[in-house]
Formats: structure tokens, sequence, C-alpha cells
């Protein structure tokens, strides 16, 4: 396959990865706080919460995903460029609408619409380009340097 | 005036902090495969580079700045105007990790950033 193909293809996958892991993080520590309820801002409040909140399947789930968003997002940017992964990350304000819109039927306002679509546009101009400009040593030429 | 320095150490803060976890990974070189022992392998080299020691407190440093700019101003200001971090890390990217910032890469930089205010902005 040719290099820039591979390139493309693995920076895609894990760009969407990054999106995924940090959409689901999100909406699992959202349900696992909603389910510890308002947190009382005194000493014993907070002792309650974190005893809680350790021992919430949904946290735990949470940070999981946000490990997942954060790895991906180390690993990506070991090759592809800052300017290319930052922008093309923000597709998932793009899906985070389509999940509120389809499993939690909020109402979007046209003004969010119209960001979405700006988005869309902006992510495949962005998706376009070559997702790395500058040369980025692989770790077998890391190894033959260092020998 | 203090909301705009508190938007400044907010987005620098952010971008600075990418900037240089970027720098990092770059320099750390990437996994030869895409399988989990390849990437602990990737991932134990990578915390033990200083610029992602640098990154790290620079971006806890620009989520303390968003949490006392929401005490400040209301969120419908403070996140969309977040969304100039985009442009800011763009020019942070062309300028100090030279990376070839092409026309269209900046047509969609700068749409990215219109559409995420206005999506935060509700």
């Amino acid at each position: 396959m040719p290099s820039d193909r591979r390139v493309r293809i693995k920076t895609l996958v894990l760009v969407l990865a990054m999106v995924v892991c940090a959409n689901v993080g999100d909406l699992l520590l959202k349900r696992g706080m909603t389910q510890i309820g308002a947190v009382a801002l005194t000493a014993q409040g907070i002792g309650l919460a974190f005893r809680l909140t350790i021992t919430n399947a949904s946290i735990w789930l949470a940070i999981f995903f946000l490990i997942g968003f954060m790895v991906s997002y180390m690993t990506v940017l070991s090759w592809a460029d800052y300017s290319f992964v930052m922008p093309a990350g923000a597709f998932g304000y793009a899906v985070l609408t389509f999940l509120a819109v389809i499993f939690l039927h909020e109402s979007v306002s046209p003004r969010r619409w119209f960001g979405v679509a700006l988005i869309c546009v902006g992510v495949v101009l962005v998706g376009q380009t070559k997702p790395r400009t500058t040369e980025a040593p692989s770790e077998a030429v890391v190894r033959c340097e260092s020998s | 005036m203090r909301i705009i320095i508190g938007l400044a150490v907010l987005i620098l803060g952010s971008t600075g902090g990418e900037i240089a976890i970027t720098h990092g990974m770059k320099s750390v070189g990437e996994p030869a495969r895409l399988r989990p022992r390849a990437v602990l392998q990737f991932l134990g080299r990578a915390v033990r580079n200083g610029w992602f020691w640098t990154g790290v407190p620079l971006m806890a440093l620009s989520f303390y700045a968003l949490l006392v700019l929401l005490s400040w101003a209301p969120i419908s200001l403070v996140i969309p105007a977040s969304a100039l971090s985009y442009v800011v890390g763009t020019f942070g990217a062309k300028f100090i990790l030279r990376e070839d910032v092409s026309t269209a890469r900046w047509a969609g930089v700068i749409l990215v950033c219109i559409g995420v205010a206005l999506v935060a902005a509700g």
C-alpha cells in the first residue's frame, strides 16, 4: 500500500477513536455523576461524593474511555500534524449533536445546525490535506540511529 | 480586561500544552506497529519525554483558567471564545512546529472555529 495512503488511513482511524472515546467517556461521566447526585460542598459531602465516585461503575468506564482518548491522541500526534488532528477532532461536536437529536430527542436551534454544517465542511477540507507535512521518525528509524 | 487576560491564558495554555505534547511525541517517534505491545512501549517512552511533562502543566493551567473565567463571565461567552484556540493552534503549528499549513487547511480550520463557536453558543 502506498505510504501516503497508509498514513491517511491510520490517521483517520485514530482520529475516529479519539472522537468516539471522548464522547462516550463524557456521556458516561455525566451518567455516573447524575447517579451520584448533587455534591454538597462541605468536607463531609465531598468525602461522601469521593466514596460514591470510586465505587461507581459508570465513572470507571468513563475513565477507561478517557484514557483511550489520551492514548489515541498521543499516538496519532507521533506522526500526524497537530494542525490536521486538532480541527479533524472537532468532528466530535457534530457527532454529539446528532446523538443528542437521535437518542435524547433534544431540539437543536438553527444556529447550532449551521455550526454543525460549518464543522463538517471544515473537517472535509482539512481531511483532503496531507496528514503529515513534517518528517516523523518511525521507531525503526530511531532504533537504527541509536545503534 | 481581566476576562481578556483569562481568555489569553486559557487559549495559550491549551494550545501551548498541545504543541509541547506534539513536539514530544514527534521526538519519541511513532510506534512500529499499532499493536497493544508496541503502543505500550511507545507510551513508556512518551512519559519519559520532557516535552510531555511541559505540556501537561500548561494544559492544567488552561483548565484552571477556564474554571476562573466561568466565575467571571457567562458560559455563553467563554466557551465560544475558546474556539479561537483552533486558529491560535494552527499559527503555533505553522511557526513553532514548522508544519506546512496549506490554504485548504487554513480554510477548514477557520470554518471549524466558527462552527464550534456557533455550536457552543447553542
